[in-house]
């Protein structure tokens, strides 16, 4: 279980501390992950699109991940208003899990979130106007 | 104003938000002298056979939570694909869900290349789903097919691991499904003896575990055609009611039976009606 910085900031909404869903803050607390697997899975697609881009330069050449890696940056930048969660068609169809079902799309589906963010703030956050 | 904050999208999948919560109140709980509820387990005996033609799978079918037993008769043989099924044993949710998902993958998969799955492909994805979770999703599981290559079965740990095997056993009554195959097991059985083989297997599981019970199911996969016989075998016949009137039994019943109360006198008063006024009603068809 290794310490990240940043991993759960103890502040909830209104940036007051959340003692009711987070517990006492501590800096163990804040430290540490909630769950053995927690770190693992929020890195796990870009664990893999290393591996995977580690394996294409040793098959095919330095050029073949670069073209990818530039395609993927290319199909990240579609996407909608900043307050609208974006299907993210291109990405999908470019890393091939267009045609894969996993958890992620089961559970904690973003397009059925319940929170949004306010229309105002997050078009300034992007524009840095904020 | 309050303080305004940006959301951030979350890619979706498992939430880890309760974690630190959840830990705080099962240490407070048991101080208590509670205890959180369990999740409901399979506690099983599944086990599968390679013989002639094709795989015979076998299942019981008791599931429990605890100590009580939540379902008698819950359904562990699960499909992966017309060729391909698959006997869950450990937390029911967890293999009902990841057998769904492996499912619609292989149809997904088999879709885009055109040809009938193999029990290797799923066993490829099942163990690397598995092994990404390290265990934390407990799904034992026995994964039999048959495919261009023929018959396969093959075990799968909930860590990962896969063991690729003529025969197999999974679950809390793995030990003594697995004495009775050692026992009787031979390689290119007939279809017959492989049923009886599986069916006693499984038959010692539910007489010697009290994770397992119930009835047993069988699946028997050769190639082009599936026979999933449930219940194969009805194990544990559940006790019938006492009160049997007309010769077969009625749950709850009030009915006696005629002479249970003794006639001692009888009589009979004829009441003479006159006829004061008839008035026919048509009824009203339109």
């Amino acid at each position: 279980i290794v310490p990240v910085t940043g991993l759960c900031p103890q502040a909830g909404p209104y940036g007051v501390q959340d003692s009711l869903r987070r517990g006492f803050s501590s800096v163990k607390n804040e430290l540490l992950p909630s769950h053995p697997l927690e770190l693992s899975e929020k890195n796990f697609q870009l664990n893999q699109d290393k591996m995977n881009f580690n394996t294409l330069r040793n098959i095919q050449g330095l050029h073949a991940p670069l073209k990818l890696q530039m395609e993927y940056r290319a199909a990240r930048q579609i996407q909608r208003l900043p307050f609208l969660p974006s299907s993210n068609l291109a990405l999908d169809t470019l890393r091939g899990s267009d045609d894969t079902i996993g958890f992620e799309d089961i559970l904690n589906d973003p397009v059925q979130s319940e929170m949004m963010g306010d229309p105002h703030i997050m078009t300034e956050y992007k524009l840095g106007v904020l | 104003m309050a303080t305004v904050s940006v959301c951030k999208y979350y890619p979706g999948g498992f939430s880890f938000d309760n974690c630190k919560r959840n830990a705080l109140l099962e240490a407070d709980i048991s101080k208590l002298g509670f205890s959180s509820p369990a999740a409901r387990k399979t506690g099983t005996t599944i086990c599968g056979v390679v013989y002639k033609d094709g795989v015979v799978l076998g299942a019981d079918t008791r599931a429990t939570e605890g100590m009580i037993v939540a379902d008698k008769n819950c359904s562990k043989i699960h499909y992966i694909s017309p060729n391909i099924y698959c006997c869950g044993a450990g937390t029911a949710a967890d293999t009902e869900m990841t057998t769904q998902i492996i499912s619609s993958n292989l149809e997904l998969h088999s879709l885009s290349t055109g040809r009938l799955p193999r029990v290797a492909t799923a066993n490829r994805m099942l163990k690397q789903m598995l092994f990404r979770y390290q265990g934390y999703i407990g799904a034992a599981l026995v994964l039999g097919g048959v495919d261009c290559n023929g018959p396969h079965l093959y075990s799968i740990y909930p860590h990962g691991s896969t063991d690729k095997l003529p025969y197999v056993t999974m679950g809390s009554g793995s030990l003594a499904a697995m004495a009775v195959f050692e026992d009787r097991y031979r390689p290119n059985m007939e279809e017959e003896e492989a049923k009886r083989l599986v069916r006693d297997a499984i038959a010692a599981g539910i007489f010697n575990d009290l994770g397992s019970g119930s009835n047993i199911d069988l699946c028997v996969i050769t190639k082009g055609k599936v026979d999933y016989l449930r219940p194969h075998d009805v194990a544990n016949k559940k006790g019938v009611r006492e009160d049997k009137v007309y010769g077969h039994p009625v749950t709850g019943s009030y009915r006696y039976k005629h002479g249970t109360t003794g006639v001692l006198t009888k009589t009979v008063t004829p009441l003479n009606l006159e006829v004061v006024e008839e008035s026919v009603q048509t009824m009203d068809t339109s």
